[in-house]
């Protein structure tokens, strides 16, 4: 059986909030059910219909033929077992508290990607924007498990306040990268930029690139790590790139001090 | 004793009797193959019998690089005790004294069982605050930092409920020397059969014992039957023609990993015949007393 479709008729008049759409929540709805559901953010009603040719299909699988930075909370809160594809670009809070399950978007991604993500692994082809994997205002944690992995760039503030899981930046990060994170990995390929950890507790933050982290963080020597050894075996399938970097020698840099100084920055020695 | 004979080997009509067990996988690695075997060698010490001290233990098989979680060289060790309770005590004993004490190491659960103890997470607090947590994939580590970088350890490991401790084979010979070489030959044969470990010394114990003593507070003596040096003044299992008797004891995660290791040293022996090796091969049981896993050598033969 093929997966569910959801084509892309024309872009959405306004910003949509897709959080209804994930496969538990349309389980047992007909088609036509399906199109009536409002998605829009404003006081004019856009509903499915308006947006997408509806094809049922395995709901174990829900894709999205065309994208648009308009799509806000797609694939939010989803289960485990699930999975979401989106073929071109989402907008907000892609994977928003998402409990489990895969989430691949071919496109980029706006700002709060995985934001409170539980279990999700997610996976953007493309850039996202500011505060990846982040809490939203008021919120105390940032992402608290599963996986990340974007193929291009990520905004301000990737990172702020992980709590748990593992975020792959193969591009360039923006500035403040793992800002307040609390624990959980960031990894980053490219270039970073700002002050990056900035108050760190106890996360980790490995970056291909090394430069001057600041007076508060410590300079603690190059190690082998067993930790970076099994974790780069776990990484292979996600970012070969990734899992080269854990591989070798790392210098750790003990940080931030000017919170507890138990978190880190390691880079290759 | 009436029998069975194979390749001029006697093989008795008996049984070895075998019980219940608990048991626990752990995958240790190393910088180097030395210190992964040391640390094994180190953890499974004075782990023979439940009876004397508090697991069972033993390396089931060595790892490669690429078989292990870290790509080091490591290896499986399993741990048998009557209970998890048990298991947990002698684990957390035993991995802090002899696997974060070992230089290099790491420690990984071999398998998810069907409970989980806590090993790192007895372990972190060596870390006097400074440890780190990781959670990766749905397993959880602990990052310890020790003198020689960091001791990298899984926070549970899982426990099998219903584990085999005790299989066993006995092996007469007409003395010492032609008795050990079939013993060894069937340890030899064993080790290369997954999932089961002989916690012995070198997979062999030379003192098999009888329930019971003529002393008060002992529960367990020699095996006279089966002492060649008192053939004439007891009542003895042993023809004329048998001067030495080893056993080797077998546990296994599984009744089936126990009755392929028996089938596999039983075979080893059998090929290497009597004038070089053993002239009867036998089995420990207590009349099916002691356990609810019975395995006839008869039903075991190649």
């Amino acid at each position: 059986m093929s997966s569910f479709t959801l084509t892309l008729r024309q872009e959405p008049p306004q910003r949509v909030d897709l959080s209804a759409l994930t496969p538990d929540r349309l389980a047992g709805k007909s088609v036509a059910d399906i199109e009536k559901i409002e998605i829009g953010a404003t006081r004019a009603s856009t509903r499915v219909g308006d947006v997408f040719k509806v094809a049922a299909g395995d709901l174990k699988t829900l894709r999205y033929e065309g994208g648009s930075s308009r799509f806000d909370l797609v694939g939010a809160k989803l289960l485990p077992e699930f999975s979401i594809h989106v073929e071109g670009d989402v907008g907000l809070q892609v994977g928003r508290l998402a409990k489990g399950g895969r989430i691949t978007v071919s496109g980029s991604a706006g700002a709060y990607a995985a934001s409170g993500n539980e279990g999700a692994h997610i996976e953007i082809k493309g850039d996202v924007g500011e505060m990846l994997a982040a809490p939203l205002a008021g919120e105390l944690g940032g992402m608290s498990g599963g996986r990340v992995v974007v193929r291009g760039k990520a905004g301000a503030r990737a990172g702020d306040r992980l709590r748990r899981g593992i975020l792959i930046i193969e591009g360039d990060a923006g500035e403040d990268l793992g800002s307040r994170i609390i624990a959980g990995t960031v990894i980053v390929l490219g270039e970073t930029a700002g002050r990056v950890g900035y108050l760190n507790r106890r996360g980790s933050l490995v970056l291909a690139k090394r430069k001057d982290f600041g007076p508060t963080y410590m300079d603690c020597g190059p190690h082998i790590l067993a930790f970076a050894g099994f974790f780069a075996r776990g990484l292979k399938a996600d970012s070969a790139a990734a899992s080269a970097l854990l591989t070798g020698k790392l210098q750790r840099f003990g940080g931030d001090t000017a919170v507890y100084g138990k978190g880190e920055i390691l880079t290759p020695a | 004793m009436q029998g069975i004979v194979r390749n001029g080997v006697r093989i008795d009509e008996s049984f070895a009797e075998a019980f219940p067990m608990a048991a626990t996988g752990l995958i240790v690695t190393a910088p180097t193959r030395k210190w992964a075997n040391q640390a094994a060698a180190t953890a499974t010490g004075y782990a023979t019998s439940v009876i004397g001290c508090d697991c069972e233990a033993g390396v089931d098989c060595e790892l490669s690089e690429e078989e292990t979680p870290d790509g080091r060289p490591g290896v499986r060790l399993l741990f048998f005790a009557f209970s998890t309770k048990g298991a947990e005590k002698a684990l957390v004993n035993r991995v802090g004294q002899c696997i974060l004490t070992c230089p290099g190491t790491a420690l990984y659960s071999a398998f998810d069982g069907d409970v989980k103890i806590k090993v790192g997470d007895s372990m972190r607090q060596f870390g006097d605050k400074w440890q780190m947590s990781k959670a990766i994939d749905g397993r959880r580590f602990w990052r310890v930092p020790v003198m020689d970088g960091e001791f990298f350890v899984e926070s549970q490991v899982g426990v099998l409920k219903k584990c085999v401790g005790g299989g066993n084979l006995l092996i007469m010979g007409a003395d010492w020397e032609s008795t050990m070489r079939a013993t060894e030959v069937g340890v030899e044969a064993i080790n290369a059969v997954p999932d089961a470990i002989m916690p012995f010394p070198g997979g062999i114990v030379r003192s098999g014992s009888k329930v019971g003593s003529q002393y008060k507070g002992m529960s367990a003596s020699t095996n006279d039957a089966y002492c060649p040096t008192l053939k004439g003044v007891t009542k003895t299992a042993l023809e004329d023609d048998i001067g030495c008797t080893l056993e080797i004891v077998i546990d296994g995660l599984t009744d089936e990993a126990v009755r392929v290791a028996m089938r596999a040293g039983l075979k080893a022996i059998i090929d290497m015949g009597p004038e070089k090796g053993a002239k009867r091969v036998g089995a420990g049981n207590y009349g099916g007393k002691l356990g609810p896993f019975h395995y006839h050598l008869k039903d075991l033969l190649p």
